[in-house]
């Protein structure tokens, strides 16, 4: 049963060098007739289904559009053409903490962000101890989030994003958070989601990680797929730097 | 259509959650806290009454409670919907990275303009108690033209929160504008004193009518007919529509800007 259906995506952005984004720069470039735009593809004509349950890499040289394609899916761009269907609910990890207010401290942070990631205030509630004790930052609870170090931040932040079971997962390059201890205990729960059923996304440059997770792996190039196919086959074409077919 | 309801629901407590975060930061580190915003219309009808009833002699029958309605309709407008202009803009970090409804985002500061009105609200009841001034009973309909403001507002909010976004210099072209707009609504000056082609002129600004409503209920035991009633319900309604479509239009295109 497909989960995610991607068809013949296409995603455009306007490249014109100048960027203009004041009323007063548009006046004088288009009296002076330099209303250029420059087309830039940053995904083309990419097509692909993810299976519920499954752990689905995405791998790629920078700006190769991986994580235009975790944005076009997670809903937060939308593609020039082309369709995305998901079908169930989705818990993007693609920035940790996305909606902190510094000025606040973590519990009222832990509530804010909760709700950014559109849980209701119960579950919030229900699950705030369960939060508390996963992040490890109890006697700091009540501390306005500014005097965190960036590695508590990402704690918190990683403990609201999980702390729900969703459909699906959506991993960009942040299991590289926190320290090594952490780090374990973030793959762990990882590997709890997806053993009890959830399809995770993951974009990583460590193939190390994607061999060891994934079942499946997509190889972006420029914007068009190069190889998709099972773990093995594309990392080993990717290691050497060409597909085999 | 339902599934923008059930999507509202779903991020009804993110709005709550955002306009308490911004109630919280804005009164958490002043001593005066919640006072302030009770201080500050006190302090500024102080300011304006001498001014304007001794120095222009405008023969207002009691001047501070006819300027403090005014000016607290009216701020109500200035300050949603200059703080919505920027909500967009200012949760770019949000937007960029998770999916949220973005009209929840000017909607957000609409509201919380509104919760600031209700504590200047609170300016206006003490200036009644101060100057002895009758207290009608029509002084209960107040809500009705706030409500009819706060939805002109927020359809003002969504097309200016939209435009801020590709021209970031309407922010600085707004500002001007609202102290246009200021004067061009009879706040500090009697209408009379206006002519006959001017109030004409006038009374194509949303302004004027709400203004006048607001001080038709609470100051001159009025209570405005039906025509008038229409004629603010169909401004606010249609710029409310207009507002969100013009959104609706514009914005999968916001991420590509900011």
């Amino acid at each position: 049963m497909n989960i995610i259906e991607v068809k013949d995506v296409e995603m455009h952005f306007n490249m014109n060098k100048e960027k203009i984004d004041s009323l007063k720069e548009y006046v004088i470039k288009l009296a002076q007739w330099r209303l250029m735009y420059e087309d830039f593809v940053a995904l083309d004509k990419v097509s692909v289904d993810i299976k519920k349950g499954e752990v689905f890499g995405i791998i790629g040289y920078n700006g190769s559009g991986k994580s235009t394609l975790l944005k076009a899916i997670a809903g937060i761009l939308k593609p020039t053409s082309g369709t995305i269907k998901v079908y169930g609910t989705i818990a993007p990890l693609i920035e940790l903490g996305a909606g902190f207010d510094l000025d606040l401290t973590a519990r009222e942070n832990i509530f804010l962000n909760g709700s950014v990631l559109g849980f209701s205030k119960k579950t919030i509630s229900d699950k705030f101890d369960e939060i508390v004790e996963f992040s490890e930052l109890r006697n700091f609870l009540d501390v306005p989030m500014k005097n965190y170090s960036s590695g508590m931040v990402a704690r918190i932040g990683f403990s609201v994003a999980t702390i729900v079971r969703s459909d699906i997962l959506i991993v960009d390059e942040i299991l590289s958070v926190g320290d090594i201890l952490f780090q374990k205990k973030c793959e762990k729960r990882i590997n709890t989601l997806m053993q009890s059923g959830t399809t995770v996304l993951i974009v990583s440059h460590s193939l190390e990680q994607i061999r060891r997770l994934c079942n499946r792996v997509l190889w972006l190039d420029n914007g068009k797929i190069k190889m998709l196919g099972d773990t093995k086959t594309v990392c080993d074409a990717y290691e050497i730097g060409i597909p085999v077919n | 259509m339902l599934a923008h309801v059930e999507t509202f629901k779903k991020y009804k407590y993110l709005l709550k959650n955002l306009i308490m975060k911004d109630i919280k930061l804005k009164y958490r580190r002043s001593i005066l806290g919640i006072l302030w915003s009770v201080l500050n219309p006190l302090m500024m009808m102080i300011v304006i009454s001498a001014v304007f009833s001794n120095i222009f002699k405008f023969s207002v029958a009691n001047f501070p409670i006819y300027y403090l309605t005014g000016s607290t309709l009216f701020n109500m407008l200035s300050e949603t919907t200059s703080s919505a202009m920027m909500s967009i803009l200012g949760a770019s970090s949000l937007i960029k990275k998770v999916y949220i409804p973005k009209y929840i985002f000017p909607l957000e500061k609409c509201l919380f303009g509104f919760v600031n009105f209700l504590f200047s609200m609170i300016a206006v009841a003490i200036m009644y108690v101060i100057l002895g001034y009758p207290v009608y009973w029509t002084v209960l309909l107040f809500p009705i033209p706030v409500f009819y403001t706060l939805v002109f507002a927020i359809g003002i909010s969504m097309i200016l929160s939209t435009l801020s976004v590709f021209f970031r210099d309407i922010i600085h072209l707004y500002s001007v504008l609202l102290t246009a707009w200021t004067y061009f609504t009879p706040i500090v000056y009697p209408q009379e004193i206006l002519s006959y082609k001017i109030k004409d002129i006038m009374s194509l600004n949303p302004m004027f009518h709400y203004v006048q409503y607001f001080r038709d209920v609470m100051m001159y035991n009025t209570v405005p007919g039906f025509g008038e009633n229409l004629t603010c319900a169909s401004i606010a309604v249609g710029t409310l529509i207009i507002g969100l479509l013009f959104f609706k239009v514009k914005q999968d295109k916001f991420i590509l800007y900011m």
